[in-house]
């Protein structure tokens, strides 16, 4: 097959499981008699309205090549950003680390993908990002919860612009005999996340009773967790024909981005309830916001990438 | 007017600035809409956060030594905004600042309103100055709604003039219920208060 056949089918594949998650979504709707009943299924079909759209944003930066994906994501991280620190507490002092992580930090590192300079890549936000920015603050002049605020700010970047960014750096790597279909990687290890993320939604509420975490995350459960790890490995490894890896490696692979994804969601959940949230943001309805979607993105992504780089690059 | 929708547009893009109707609903009965003042995105903010239709009947209150001073701030005040401009100064027996206000608001208009009459670089607002209440008084039909405008004072510390793309919410809550022989203070302090209890 060729990478445009390969694309071909896979969005045939998306958009089938989407038009039957619609119906369903309708069908469900029609039989539901109680009040909270009703909330669960609009809920659903909310969150199904947004895939259409989000497949639909992603499928078309895919067609448009590399730089559209690659600003596609810089939006993406700036959103992010932008979620993430309306919830943490920050002083007027830290307003030119905040303004250079924005307008700086986010231009240059999706720029470094954009250059094919994947040494600066690598260590920008660790190295310099992380300690030009507290030196920013310094010049405020305000000593008060110095270590939290800059501590604060360097996490946001990292979850936020560092990590995210390692979903297009999937685009730098030379892998043999996969040239010029490293957006299919992409597409692969977003898929993978997210419908590691729904199932276990699905596997939840059909048959979740054991609480995981009930403090850090009241929703997820056992029989959710393992029911949707297994099946979103299963359908990893049945993609296989669309990365580098055999099915075997497929599946491994799958499985180390569930896992990491799962984490990730825990992780960051925490930090969302320090922070005294529920939700990240509202915008994408019926997910809440855009950290609430790409949570176990973020920790699965540079994982995935190093992976990669380590095991399938010479 | 096209830059309206360029300053609107511009807004939403940085802050969001979605409304949240917690205790009233959008209408076009006539309105006061008073909020905290910590910014100079707020006006377009509160702007943005009502619908068109609405947004074509409600005037922001601006202070005309500040908007009124140059040609450029002038022009923005008055073609993108459709300010009324407002002297900062007391309502005496023989000048009344609000004139504007009151002409706008017979006209049927719906004002936009900042009582504190200046910037405040805290999350709640300060105290509020007089014109509230001699508008409520001279207008006991006219809606008051309180707004509260969430993280503005974040995006733009003072003395900076490049904004901090942060999510900011223009929270609407029930109008003031009107209270027969209120003292001016009494007043002002209530209205301050809805404000406050928004955040």
């Amino acid at each position: 097959m060729t990478p445009h056949d390969k694309f071909v089918w896979l969005m045939a594949a998306i958009g089938t499981v989407l038009v039957i998650a619609s119906v369903i979504g309708r069908i469900l709707l029609r039989r539901s008699r109680t009040d909270g009943g009703r909330a669960v299924i609009d809920n659903l079909n909310a969150r199904v309205r947004a895939w259409w759209v989000m497949v639909g944003i992603f499928a078309v930066a895919f067609v448009l090549g590399k730089a559209a994906t690659i600003v596609l994501f810089a939006i993406v991280s700036f959103m992010a950003l932008r979620e993430f620190l309306t919830l943490t507490p920050t002083k007027p002092g830290d307003y030119r680390a905040l303004s250079l992580a924005f307008f700086v930090l986010i231009p240059v590192q999706y720029g470094l993908i954009g250059l094919d300079w994947y040494g600066l890549f690598t260590v920008f936000i660790p190295v310099y990002g992380f300690l030009l920015l507290p030196c920013v603050s310094v010049l405020a002049r305000d000593a008060d919860q110095f270590l939290e605020r800059s501590a604060k700010i360097q996490w946001g970047i990292m979850v936020t612009i560092y990590c995210i960014s390692h979903l297009p750096a999937l685009l730098l790597l030379e892998i043999p005999g996969f040239d010029g279909q490293n957006a299919l990687l992409l597409f692969y290890m977003l898929l993978v996340v997210q419908m590691s993320d729904v199932l276990q939604y699905v596997f939840g509420k059909l048959l979740g009773k054991t609480k995981v975490a009930p403090v850090v995350s009241p929703s997820k459960t056992v029989e959710g967790l393992v029911g949707g790890a297994v099946a979103a490995t299963l359908l990893g490894a049945c993609m296989w024909w669309i990365t580098p890896f055999t099915p075997l490696q497929a599946a491994g692979m799958a499985f180390v981005v569930v896992s990491m994804g799962f984490l990730g969601g825990l992780v960051l959940s925490a930090v969302k309830r320090s922070l005294g949230a529920k939700d990240w943001g509202t915008m994408i309805k019926g997910h809440g916001g855009m950290m609430d979607r790409m949570d176990s993105v973020s920790f699965a992504a540079p994982v995935f990438f190093h992976l990669t780089r380590y095991f399938f690059t010479p | 007017m096209w830059l309206s929708y360029v300053l609107i547009g511009l807004v939403r893009l940085l802050f969001g600035a979605s409304p949240r109707w917690v205790g009233s609903t959008p209408s076009d009965a006539r309105r006061i809409y008073f909020a905290n003042h910590s910014s100079h995105v707020d006006t377009i903010a509160l702007w943005s956060a009502l619908s068109p239709k609405l947004r074509a009947r409600t005037r922001p209150v601006a202070a005309a030594d500040y908007w009124n001073r140059d040609p450029v701030r002038k022009y923005i005040a008055i073609k993108a905004l459709n300010a009324v401009f407002v002297e900062r100064i007391p309502v005496t027996r023989r000048a009344n600042p609000l004139l504007p206000l009151i002409e706008a608001l017979e006209r049927g208009d719906s004002l936009i309103l900042f009582p504190e009459g200046t910037r405040t670089m805290q999350p709640l607002p300060g105290p509020f100055k007089g014109g509230l209440f001699h508008l409520a008084t001279r207008f006991p039909d006219v809606e008051l709604v309180p707004v509260y405008l969430e993280n503005l004072h974040r995006c733009m510390p003072k003395g900076t003039v490049f904004p901090l793309p942060l999510i900011c919410t223009v929270r609407f809550g029930a109008p003031l219920p009107r209270i027969a022989n209120e003292t001016k203070a009494e007043f002002l302090e209530r209205a301050r208060a809805a404000v406050v209890e928004l955040a």
